[in-house]
């Protein structure tokens, strides 16, 4: 496995192929978007999508764990797809996420899509946290004082070579501020080329693209 | 030849008159389809375009209804006639109003396509004309209709044309379970099929009847007189013929002036892109300024329709055509046909070649133009298939569980269905015969509540029971939703290619050109140029869902490899050309350049024999090659080149890349590979897990099952008021792909994903076979340096590596290309 370190306002951060973050300075995992129950949503419109992208994002976040052993968790804002979906998740899935709970701290934070996070997740619960010289925060803030961490624009990154055509998620920064790619298993993405994500980087930013095993820096 | 069983039927006077004030006689096969329709049977007519084969059809149909006057019948719908071609079905009904007219029958005929305006359709629903040429999507949306039974129970004759082309695919499944359907409405109807000759003609005859739950039921066969054999030349110089490539650059000017010599020439190739090029071409050493217009997939229908137009006036010298051409409408005037690049099989060849002289007495003309020494080979075998009356069958298809999914919603639209009955329906379809009841439990299963082992669905079913034990929709929305999403075409997402004035700004104003697919587009950069709709274009960007060009004198465009209309080399015109390839005698009449180039082959490595497989080694430059030829297709050959490399790394033979044409497949790689065993290599066992690894990650893989999850409904094409781009529904199947294939690997739509793809894509069952011949009968030879046969394999090498399989070497690239940028020193 090749780490891709990178350096965000002052603090050295390692980009991780699975879409998580891992800081190891303070032994701490974050992951954005993860959309549980996604999939059961479009349901209610006659959408009979298959229902386990809570397990599959669920059994991701686990691996990381295994990998990183980390002692504070991160979720980055819309962990919930909707105000309803912590409600479908059934007894296996809620397992999952207890047991996850007894393995790290937990802290969440709430997004657009999940302002009012159910009071069972296990862990804290908050709007945005700073640590160190970072801020994270579900949706980036238009001001920037520090380094910040946020999710919400779920990027991507199109590489085009040789006549193919490569579509992954990718983190987006440019050393002072960091946008993570969406972690859930149902999530898409917006080009990292699309103005929403543009104007968040006044000067050049790169893509860290994610690979099957490693992470590959780009230019956006 | 099948003679009709009962005497000759005596015409209604009204309809001999009408013959003999033509001057003509009714054909012996227009007869026995009379006499077959009186007996209530149905038949299939196999006849050459041009012996009254539409007619044929529509006879038995004219004159019973001529029989009873229209005052004495409530009006229904007599005759349903389905059409592949939409502009087929237009046309055949305006050909059907000169007997109508000239006889003054007492007959409507209309036609329900995607084009009829809402008004007519409404009215046709309550007023149904009495012959009715329509779709096989338009018939599945009626018969979903609530008042379907109305519609259809009177209906009395069913009419399929090009059935040949129909009936072995997604969309005869759909027709298939369609009529089955119609059985149970009106289940006295009789059907006619019409068909060009094919190699088997028992499939469709199977196609035309309900099957019965045990053996099989056929349809009467009626063939008519076939045409004259058609002169087929094959033009092959004798100093050049190229090594690789398809564009026949050199042949030019024969070409041209063949077209000179012929009142009207349909000049057929593969690929939308070689039809860009030799239009091009055609037109740079057009002196004359001959008439030569432009027909492929990809122009707007409103230039498709203007050159059809021109077609038809007789305005046109020449059409350089894609297989867009290979069916519709009979344009007299064709006399020549020419078919550049390789044939691919036997059967596609007559199509084309039929589409010449539409006078049976007189043979057709056509010219053969292979653009490389392979395609030689190709032509001559086809030549030798064609006038020895020898066809490709093509293996049969089972019926698609997806279609079967989107029957089952279809029928719960139209009215609840008792599961028992339509499971009875479903098996007389002849692609569905073999149908298990747990597959069809699970089809129902999926519709209703997506098939899933975990039940988290229940309470949003789509289908629900009755108190009585039906299975009805559970919201009038579910019916309004499938009507928007009826049909089995799914195209690869497309993007409008749009036309503006150089020096204005990129997404400001431009007339629509056409469409390209999105991936190709994605692949541009502005400043790239490429050869479309005739003109060399330059990229400008993309705004707002469409690509902006403008015209460029650029004369070294970079040629779009869009895909479209590449149909893998048939296997029976593979075993032919391997035959010839193992007979020095038949060398004799090839082409001092091709008959040089297998003797050297034979001196230098050899020449396999029709049922080896012969695989060469050597080196050159930095890198080993291993080169077999197996001839089974590219597809099928990207399928084995995709294992065996995986095969080969485990051998620590560190493989870098291959490539694969329709004969050959050349893999590279750092290690000397001459000591593989190459029977374990070969090995059919690399169809189980090795084959399982691909899959998962398969970008083929994955578009096959894009378009299951489409056909299926899974993934909505569209929904109400609102179309989604392709590229939002291609991103998450893939998505939806991963975690079902983690889940529930064995769930229906992935069953149905594997059958596509065997046939599809993937060619796995061509693949499998092709390993099973083989087996035992490999010959290695390991090779000093590149063989000639293997050269034409190796020249493909620069172009697309490995089609449609984006590797993440590029993303290494693309990191590399990075740093290089940050690190050079200036």
């Amino acid at each position: 496995m090749i780490e891709k370190r990178i350096d965000v306002n002052g603090e050295e951060l390692v980009l991780d192929s699975s879409g998580a973050l891992w800081w190891p300075r303070e032994r701490m995992l974050v992951f954005a978007d993860m959309h549980f129950e996604k999939g059961s949503f479009y349901a209610f419109s006659g959408q009979m999508l298959p229902p386990y992208d809570t397990r599959t994002t669920l059994r991701r976040v686990s691996a990381a764990f295994d990998f990183y052993k980390p002692a504070l968790a991160m979720a980055l804002g819309d962990s919930f797809h909707d105000r309803d979906a912590h409600n479908r998740l059934d007894e296996f899935e809620r397992a999952q996420l207890a047991d996850l709970g007894t393995r790290a701290d937990w802290i969440w934070i709430s997004g657009n899509h999940d302002p009012a996070l159910p009071e069972w997740v296990p862990g804290r619960i908050a709007d945005e946290v700073a640590i160190g010289n970072l801020v994270f925060r579900h949706e980036p803030s238009g001001y920037i004082g520090r380094g910040e961490i946020a999710g919400h624009l779920h990027p991507c990154k199109t590489v085009n070579r040789r006549g193919q055509s490569l579509r992954r998620r990718c983190f987006a920064s440019d050393g002072l501020r960091l946008v993570m790619p969406s972690f859930g298993a149902y999530t898409g993405g917006l080009d990292v080329r699309d103005a929403a994500l543009r104007s968040l980087f006044p000067r050049d930013f790169l893509a860290y693209v994610l690979g099957r095993a490693r992470v590959y820096a780009v230019a956006a | 030849m099948l003679q009709p069983v009962f005497p000759a039927p005596a015409l209604p006077a009204v309809f001999a008159d009408w013959f003999a004030a033509r001057g003509w006689a009714p054909r012996p096969h227009q007869l026995a389809l009379i006499a077959h329709a009186q007996a209530g049977e149905s038949a299939l007519l196999i006849a050459p375009t041009g012996g009254g084969k539409t007619l044929a059809g529509f006879l038995p149909s004219l004159i019973d209804l001529a029989a009873t006057p229209k005052r004495a019948r409530k009006p229904a719908l007599h005759t349903l006639y389905i059409s592949p071609l939409k502009a087929l079905a237009v046309d055949v009904a305006r050909n059907l109003e000169t007997p109508v007219a000239e006889m003054s029958l007492p007959i409507r005929v209309e036609t329900r396509t995607g084009d009829t305006p809402p008004g007519r359709r409404q009215r046709q629903k309550y007023s149904p004309p009495d012959i009715l040429l329509t779709t096989p999507e338009q018939f599945a949306l009626l018969l979903s209709s609530r008042d379907a039974r109305r519609f259809f129970e009177n209906v009395q004759a069913v009419v399929l044309d090009e059935l040949h082309a129909m009936h072995n695919s997604k969309r005869g499944d759909l027709l298939s379970l369609g009529l089955a359907r119609l059985q149970e409405l009106a289940p006295k109807h009789r059907r006619i099929g019409l068909s060009a000759t094919v190699a088997d003609p028992k499939p469709l005859q199977r196609y035309l009847v309900p099957q019965p739950m045990s053996g099989e039921a056929l349809s009467a066969l009626v063939i008519g007189k076939p045409g004259a054999n058609p002169k087929i030349s094959i033009l092959a110089s004798e100093s050049y013929v190229p090594w690789a490539g398809h564009l026949a650059r050199h042949t030019m000017p024969e070409i041209l002036a063949a077209m000179k010599r012929a009142t009207t020439t349909l000049v057929f190739v593969n690929t939308r892109s070689q039809a860009e090029r030799t239009f091009q071409e055609l037109w740079r050493i057009n002196d004359d300024n001959l008439p030569i217009a432009l027909h492929h997939g990809s122009l707007a229908p409103e230039q498709r329709r203007k050159v059809e137009a021109a077609m038809t006036r007789g305005a046109l010298r020449g059409v350089v055509c894609t297989s867009t051409l290979d069916l519709g409408i009979d344009w007299g005037a064709v006399d020549q046909v020419i078919c550049v690049g390789a044939p691919k099989g036997a059967a596609r060849l007559v199509q084309r070649i039929g589409r010449a002289n539409h006078r049976l007495d007189e043979p057709s003309n056509a010219m053969l133009v292979p653009s490389n020494r392979f395609e030689v080979l190709e032509c001559e075998a086809a030549r030798d298939a064609v006038l020895a009356g020898e066809l490709d069958g093509e293996p049969l298809r089972q019926g698609g569980m997806d279609v079967l999914t989107q029957h089952i919603l279809g029928a719960a639209c139209s009215a609840p269905f008792d599961a028992d009955a339509l499971f009875k329906d479903v098996k007389s379809a002849s692609p569905y015969r073999n149908l298990s009841r747990t597959d069809f439990d699970a089809a129902v299963d999926f519709v209703a509540t997506g098939g899933y082992a975990l039940k988290r669905y229940d309470r949003y079913a789509k289908l629900r029971k009755t108190p009585e034990g039906l299975w009805r929709v559970a919201h009038p929305r579910i019916a309004q939703q499938y009507r928007l999403n009826v049909g089995v075409i799914i195209e690869d997402p497309m993007i409008d290619i749009r036309l503006q004035s150089k020096g204005r700004p990129t997404g400001a104003g431009g007339r629509v050109l056409g469409k390209l697919e999105e991936y190709f587009v994605e692949n541009l950069t502005p400043g790239d140029t490429f050869v479309f709709s005739g003109d060399v274009l330059r990229f400008e960007g993309i705004h707002e869902n469409a690509a902006f060009v403008t015209r460029t004198n650029d004369p070294e465009a970079q040629i779009p490899s869009y895909n479209g209309g590449k149909f893998p080399l048939s296997t029976f015109l593979a075993m032919r050309v391997r035959e010839m390839l193992s007979d020095p005698r038949q060398w004799k009449r090839l082409p001092h350049p091709v008959g040089e180039w297998l003797e050297i082959q034979q001196l230098r490595s050899k020449i396999p024999d029709s049922s080896e497989l012969l695989v060469e080694t050597f080196p050159r430059g930095s890198k080993n090659y291993l080169v077999c030829y197996p001839f089974e297709g590219r597809l099928a050959h990207q399928t084995l080149g995709m294992l065996i490399t995986r095969r080969l790394e485990r051998l620590r033979m560190r493989p870098l890349g291959f490539v694969a044409n329709e004969y050959a497949l050349a893999v590279w790689a750092l290690r000397d590979m001459s000591g593989v065993d190459m029977d374990a290599l070969f090995s059919e066992d690399m169809l189980g897990d090795d084959l399982d690894a691909w899959l998962a990650e398969s970008a083929l893989y994955k578009r096959t099952f894009r378009n299951c999850a489409i056909v299926s409904g899974l993934i909505e094409r569209r929904g109400i008021g609102t179309e989604k781009t392709g590229r939002q529904v291609t991103f998450s199947s893939d998505l939806i792909y991963d975690v079902l294939r983690e889940h529930e690997p064995d769930h229906i739509l992935l069953r149905a994903t594997y059958e596509d793809a065997a046939t599809g894509l993937l060619d796995i069952g061509r693949l499998s076979g092709a390993l099973t011949r083989v087996k035992g009968n490999i010959t290695a030879r390991a090779l000093e340096r590149v063989s000639p046969l293997a050269v034409p394999a190796l020249l493909e090498i620069s172009k697309e590596m490995v089609a449609g399989e984006a590797h993440e070497d590029i993303l290494h690239e693309a990191e590399e290309s990075l740093v290089a940028e940050a690190m050079a020193v200036d």
